[in-house]
């Protein structure tokens, strides 16, 4: 050390250092194990018992579920000659009731269309490298009407269906589609209202806003059910199913704008300046500048009320209509099955786990491909 | 260069108050609540005038030319900007909007749009520009500034100096009139304030009407035809930047210069 401070300036000549692999103990599947599950005492200590508890709880549940499991027979006594685990065979012989409710069996394959047009209205909104995208997204505004003329019928030689006969999983698809897809937009508006320099928008904003998330979705469903048809004039049938969807949109929506309104707040006034003084008006400068920013920035926050939505669709059966919990429930009553409720439960909990899954996946995604390096 | 100086030093800033103005402020008075930030503000900007304004902060300059596109709003005194007054209607604003581009402190590009895209922007949805034709002018700025490779990346992919040549380029697709600096090159690193300050000088010598707040003062002296010295909220000091630094008149502008110029 002596002899280089006393020696002349050292040079160096560039490149002289050039690029060296990275050692194994900062890269790789060891240094993600040590750093990762063993980094520390309490480190180490929790990965042994997570391993020790999934020891006991895995085998257990996959021969419960699937290795000692039944999945033929016509009633529990079936089950039980054959195994001792679940009993699937009962969700299968229900399995129609599970998915279309008290439907009517011939008219069934219009539900079915019904979910196939679904997707195809939802890939322009989730994709945009979906081909001939903006004739796609026409189909996609259509689709709610095309949709309530398929299920409901009526007109162009379809049967009509009464919606008291929708139930099952269908049931909580339409509810939460419908609540999903409407309570995005008027959420946008609440929370740009509730910004507004106008006194009278923001204060019907604001009120709006608190009732919904001051009452509980039960309160405004009995609402939707029974005092509604106290304000509407007499004679005029509003139809139960629609004002379900109604309530529930409407509940999304005051969630709705406060998780908007958390991202746009996260937007820096500079934004909201720079749009202003290229003499954007402000339906543009929010169109193009402010939401897309303040959308990406509440992307987990809008899923995740997304989700607790679809999971409320359940909350239906308090109005006597039977979606997939509903209707697991009341076939336990079955002498036939009687006792399966595990199976039910585990089934229910099976469906709305993936249907979650995908939307939680589909969010990261979108994050993903939003990122842009800011 | 030296022509316009010495039109300028021949008694032009007795007589700018003629009616080829492009900004007239008279008058002007504005207040955040109870405090007074700008008094009594009168100030008149030739075309093709390059004005720089400084001053200790918190005196009134960056605010003094937000309010020239309302970005801040005056409570008294009229301001009028390519012959239209400044004044509540949302219409006369977008009007003034369009003549007058702003680059800021921060650089305040879109960050979720690439580059091409911010510079578009504007001309696609104010000016009705076709898209083709649009982004062929962006990238006739973008060369301008030197950065055309960049074109597709975005703001944060690019370093301080290169997003602030973005924002002025941005500004300079909307074909101004008038071109409003905010402290451009204060967040900035050394390294990087001179290619900014280069891009601006060439832009001076295109022409521009230029109103610059900066503590450059070496910009003030290579480009500008006036320099404003604010302080409290009022223009305590104008002058051609030769006098303006040589021989400053008020005890206040005085003692500023030798702070800034200290060292």
């Amino acid at each position: 050390m002596a002899s280089t401070s006393t020696s002349a300036v050292q040079t160096y000549v560039p490149g002289e250092h050039p690029d060296w692999p990275a050692p194994s103990s900062v890269k790789g599947p060891v240094h993600w194990i040590k750093t990762n599950l063993f980094g520390s005492v309490t480190n180490t200590l929790l990965t042994l018992l997570t391993i020790y508890l999934l020891y006991k709880i895995i085998p257990a549940m996959v021969d419960w579920m699937f290795i000692d499991a039944a999945y033929t027979g016509t009633s529990r006594k079936d089950c039980e000659a054959q195994a001792g685990g679940a009993c699937w065979a009962f969700i299968g012989t229900r399995l129609q009731l599970f998915i279309y409710g008290f439907y009517p069996e011939a008219e069934r394959w219009r539900v079915n269309l019904t979910a196939v047009l679904l997707f195809v209205a939802l890939a322009p909104v989730l994709y945009d490298n979906v081909p001939h995208r903006g004739k796609a997204l026409i189909f996609t505004v259509l689709y709610p009407v095309i949709a309530g003329v398929l299920l409901v019928g009526g007109i162009f030689g379809l049967e009509y269906v009464a919606t008291d006969q929708f139930g099952g999983l269908m049931l909580n698809v339409i509810i939460g589609v419908t609540g999903i897809a409407f309570s995005l937009p008027i959420g946008i508006c609440l929370a740009l209202g509730r910004q507004s320099h106008l006194p009278v928008l923001r204060i019907v904003c604001v009120a709006f806003i608190e009732f919904i998330r001051g009452v509980p979705l039960i309160t405004l469903l009995f609402v939707a059910a029974v005092m509604l048809s106290y304000f509407v004039p007499p004679g005029t049938n509003f139809d139960l199913l629609v004002r379900m969807l109604i309530m529930v949109t409407l509940f999304a929506s005051g969630y709705m704008a406060e998780v908007i309104r958390g991202g746009l707040q996260a937007i820096p006034k500079g934004q909201y300046e720079a749009a202003d003084s290229m003499g954007l008006k402000y339906w543009q400068s929010m169109r193009l500048i402010v939401l897309p920013q303040a959308l990406k920035i509440a992307i987990p926050g809008i899923v995740n009320t997304f989700i607790a939505l679809y999971k409320d669709t359940t909350l239906v059966i308090v109005i006597g209509r039977l979606d997939i919990l509903g209707i697991g429930r009341s076939s336990l009553a079955d002498s036939k099955w009687q006792g399966l409720s595990t199976e039910v439960y585990v089934f229910v909990a099976i469906f709305f786990f993936i249907s979650c899954f995908l939307m939680s996946r589909y969010s990261l995604y979108l994050e993903k491909k939003l990122h842009t390096g800011h | 260069m030296a022509e316009t100086q010495t039109a300028e030093q021949t008694g032009a800033i007795e007589s700018s108050k003629g009616s080829d103005d492009i900004i007239q402020i008279n008058g002007m008075h504005k207040w955040y609540g109870d405090f007074h930030v700008l008094k009594d503000i009168n100030l008149s900007v030739k075309s093709k005038e390059r004005i720089v304004i400084c001053g200790p902060s918190g005196s009134g300059k960056s605010t003094l030319i937000r309010c020239i596109n309302r970005l801040e709003e005056h409570q008294r005194g009229d301001i009028l900007v390519n012959g239209i007054e400044l004044t509540n209607d949302l219409k006369n604003i977008d009007l003034i909007r369009r003549e007058v581009g702003m680059v800021f402190q921060h650089f305040n590009l879109f960050p979720h749009l690439t580059v091409l895209e911010n510079c578009t922007l504007g001309p696609i949805w104010v000016r009705q520009t076709p898209k083709k034709e649009a982004e062929a002018i962006a990238m006739q700025y973008l060369e301008r500034v030197k950065i055309p490779e960049q074109a597709l990346k975005f703001p944060g992919q690019l370093s301080g100096g290169q997003q602030q040549r973005v924002a002025i380029a941005r500004s300079l697709c909307m074909s101004p009139k008038i071109m409003l600096f905010d402290e451009p090159t204060s967040a900035l690193d050394p390294e990087m304030i001179k290619e900014v300050l280069d891009t601006m000088i060439e832009l001076a010598d295109t022409g521009m009407t230029m109103l610059c707040v900066t503590h450059e003062m070496g910009f003030a002296k290579t480009v500008a035809d006036r320099v404003i010295f604010m302080d409290g909220g009022e223009i305590i000091e104008e002058n051609v930047p030769n006098s303006f630094f040589d021989n400053p008149q008020h005890e206040r502008t005085k003692l500023f210069l030798s702070q800034i110029l200290a060292h």
